[in-house]
């Protein structure tokens, strides 16, 4: 036995050894000035790449002795976003430019990852083109600019004509309240057996893509309208309340009645893939809630590409649950661009991130990524309303249109909603119960006094 | 009864400790001896402290604080004592969480694997050369394989249009979706392809090392196939069962990579063992302090395993 653990001793010894030296043999950058940048690229999402690869040598040729270091990550977004938050730690490896969610920023400026930008937008002509929204979706719990709109997204029920008009429902469609869904849902059911009805996103699977593409359409149009998760007049979340009980009743109603996607199904993360690239182009999927980017996958050069998706797709809003003022239900988010805290050559960094979102870089890729425009001038383009049939429909949207409560602790509590609809969707729970769960876990989370019964 | 020559076999005779006597003439020069004895092991014990005393204290400390992935804890992280201890003892999640990793690691490793292992090494010594090497090197071929490579496979063949299901359609039959409806015996049958080889090979080892003429000697004395089993060939390998019991438990309660590409620890958490629930609450969804303590119960759990094995390991006294 002795013998054994010396054994073991000294292979542990040799591997920790080897690991040091393989830790060490890396390279160190010396005089000449790196930025590094990080963002998503996977075979659904190039759009970011190609903008990155362009800005690149025209950044390095207008400043000689600088190399733009582009680190595209292959993940899922919640996988980027843990990847990233990691890379933070340490300012060996945390970017210099990257691409930030929305409803990270505050919580990622309060965890000191993310560069105040107030000075150096000051002294930047473009940002007079940014609209007041966009502005805001880059601020901090304190005020401050810590990120810059790529380009803002609203949600909408994408629907399949064909399926449809075979189950005697007329295009193009406006459902009136969440009855309406169900209507044209069992009418698909019982004309088209094998076809899914009407798919909402529910569950951990897809992330805050199932809250935003899914339940907050549900909750938004319930009768406490913008204020249906977080009360904005006492900064407080709420719990108790019939929308949220509502929401889960309807989700399990579209479940149980197999109505939807299988729980199977909707819990793969990749579920999504299967919806744009087989489900709506072989007319084996009804309508689902989408976000306005949907296009870009359709569009030739997209990750799908459907030469027919112009006739055969219709968008319309989602419905409030009675069909209550405003009429339509959409959530919208975006992706930023932001600069490390820990950035060596923060004015750098911020020049790279002004390029990429200059006129002509943002009009190309609001356009490649089916985006809607945050800056003034790109929306005013000709090229940017004709870039497919849908831009006006979905741009339209931005009039009732409701952004998360990105406070520092929304990703906690969005994880929660999500816990909720899967235990619903999985019949572990009844709505009433995972409401209960909810309420509790939101008041650990928030602590009591930051929220309200509603 | 043959009992007599059987029973306190040779291998556990020559275990008896040498060098026991003279507690009583201690002096400083046999002290000092002993003290430069130890010199060698010094800096095996620095290593040791440094790479895993060091780590279990860090995330000992870890687990006592609110450390966060983003937020304002992830810039300032503060000292919350036992908190996350409480938290976990009240969490719904635990006791599941704890009762599936104990499925597991019983189901897959103490049973399965140990056995299976113990059964074909068994076979396998006694069966001709070339079928020997065929049955081991397909077992053994499921082990070579990196374990995100092992899992991806096990994905392909139970995911709901996979291998299994397709093989069962061939036959008339519609398979469930593996993954949702049965997801724990799912993962216990792919660890069990995996990590048969493991006890394979230690048990195939200790195997050629039993004496045959012992073996023979209890044949002739009429003892047949069963009774040379229990009386002569596990009493012999029994430091290498309990040996391999500890390695392979020790294993399977850290599996993560196999359970987290095939389920996720899902549908909802139905195959979330301890390491998945860490690796969620840590990165998934942002509690690194709460994860480190996950982490620190399944190292406590891995520490009382491992001090059952080698009580049950030391030679007993005749």
């Amino acid at each position: 036995m002795k013998k054994r653990a010396a054994v073991a001793v000294s292979m542990i010894a040799v591997g920790t050894l080897l690991g040091v030296t393989a830790c060490t043999s890396t390279p160190a950058d010396s005089s000449e000035k790196t930025i590094k940048i990080s963002y998503i690229k996977t075979d659904a999402f190039t759009a970011l790449d190609t903008l990155f690869n362009n800005v690149k040598p025209v950044f390095e040729k207008a400043h000689p002795g600088v190399t733009v270091k582009l680190e595209p990550i292959a993940a899922t977004d919640d996988d980027y976003k843990t990847k990233l938050a990691l890379s933070h730690r340490s300012a060996e490896t945390a970017p210099d430019v990257f691409y930030e969610d929305t409803s990270n920023v505050r919580s990622d400026a309060d965890a000191g990852y993310l560069l105040a930008l107030d000075d150096y937008v000051g002294k930047w002509d473009d940002w007079s083109q940014f609209t007041d929204a966009a502005k805001q979706a880059g601020q901090g719990d304190d005020g401050k600019i810590y990120s810059i709109s790529l380009g803002t997204d609203t949600r909408a029920i994408w629907y399949n004509n064909k399926v449809l008009t075979k189950a005697g429902v007329d295009v193009p469609w406006a459902p009136n309240s969440w009855q309406d869904i169900l209507d044209a849902a069992q009418k698909i059911k019982a004309t088209q057996p094998g076809v899914v009805p009407f798919n909402i996103y529910a569950g951990t699977g897809t992330g805050e893509g199932s809250n935003m593409q899914g339940f907050y359409e549900l909750l938004y149009g319930t009768d406490l309208g913008k204020d249906a998760l977080y009360d904005s007049g006492s900064s407080k979340w709420v719990v108790g309340s019939k929308g949220f009980v509502d929401s889960l009743n309807f989700l399990k109603t579209l479940y149980d009645q197999k109505l939807a996607l299988t729980p199977a199904q909707a819990l793969d993360p990749n579920i999504w893939k299967e919806v744009f690239g087989t489900l709506f182009p072989k007319a084996k999927l009804g309508g689902t809630i989408e976000g306005s980017y949907t296009p870009s996958f359709w569009v030739k050069g997209g990750s799908f590409e459907w030469a027919d998706y112009a006739t055969d797709m219709g968008a319309t809003a989602f419905p409030t649950q009675n069909g209550q003022a405003p009429g339509g239900v959409s959530m919208s988010g975006g992706w930023t661009l932001a600069v490390g805290a820990k950035s060596a050559n923060p004015q750098l960094a911020f020049d790279f991130m002004a390029e990429a979102l200059s006129f002509k870089n943002a009009l190309e890729y609001d356009n490649a990524n089916a985006q809607i425009a945050v800056r003034k001038d790109v929306a005013a383009d000709p090229s940017y309303t004709a870039a497919n049939p849908f831009v006006k429909a979905v741009t339209d949207m931005v009039a009732f249109t409701h952004f998360r409560p990105a406070t520092s602790i929304y990703n906690q509590i969005s994880v929660e909603v999500q816990k909720a609809s899967e235990a619903v969707i999985t019949g572990k729970m009844s709505p009433a119960e995972a409401a209960a769960a909810y309420d509790k876990a939101v008041t650990e989370i928030a602590g009591a006094d930051k929220v309200i019964k509603k | 009864m043959t009992a007599n020559v059987l029973s306190p076999t040779p291998a556990v005779r020559n275990r008896q400790r040498p060098g026991r006597q003279g507690s009583d003439g201690r002096t400083l020069g046999k002290a000092i001896v002993r003290l430069v004895r130890m010199i060698p092991l010094v800096p095996a014990i620095i290593i040791m402290v440094i790479f895993l005393a060091g780590p279990i204290v860090w995330s000992f400390y870890g687990s006592l604080t609110n450390a966060a992935l983003t937020g304002p804890n992830a810039a300032h992280s503060s000292f919350i004592g036992l908190d996350n201890y409480v938290k976990l003892w009240n969490d719904p999640v635990f006791p599941l969480s704890l009762w599936l990793t104990v499925v597991f690691t019983l189901a897959s490793a103490v049973i399965s694997q140990n056995l299976l292992g113990l059964g074909i090494a068994l076979v396998v010594t006694r069966a001709n050369k070339r079928l020997a090497t065929l049955v081991s090197s397909f077992v053994v071929a499921a082990w070579i394989l990196p374990e995100i490579v092992a899992a991806f496979v096990c994905y392909a063949y139970f995911s709901k249009d996979g291998t299994l299901n397709q093989i069962l359609a061939g036959f008339g039959m519609t398979g469930p979706n593996w993954l949702y409806s049965f997801p724990m015996l799912a993962i216990i049958l792919a660890n069990l392809w995996r990590g048969t080889a493991f006890s394979l090979l230690v048990y195939q080892a200790a195997l050629n090392d039993v004496p045959p003429e012992i073996s023979e000697a209890a044949m002739i004395d009429g003892a047949g196939g069963v009774k040379r089993l229990t009386y002569v060939t596990i009493p012999m390998i029994k430091n290498t069962i309990t040996t391999n019991l500890m390695l392979i438990t020790l294993q399977t309660l850290s599996v993560f990579t196999l359970i987290y590409v095939m389920t996720a620890g899902g549908p909802g958490n139905d195959s979330t063992t301890l390491p998945i629930m860490a690796y969620k609450e840590a990165f998934r969804f942002s509690n690194i302090g709460y994860g480190t303590a996950i982490a620190t119960v399944l190292l406590l759990i891995g520490a009382v395993f491992s001090v059952i094995y080698i009580r049950a390991a030391r030679p007993e006294k005749d």
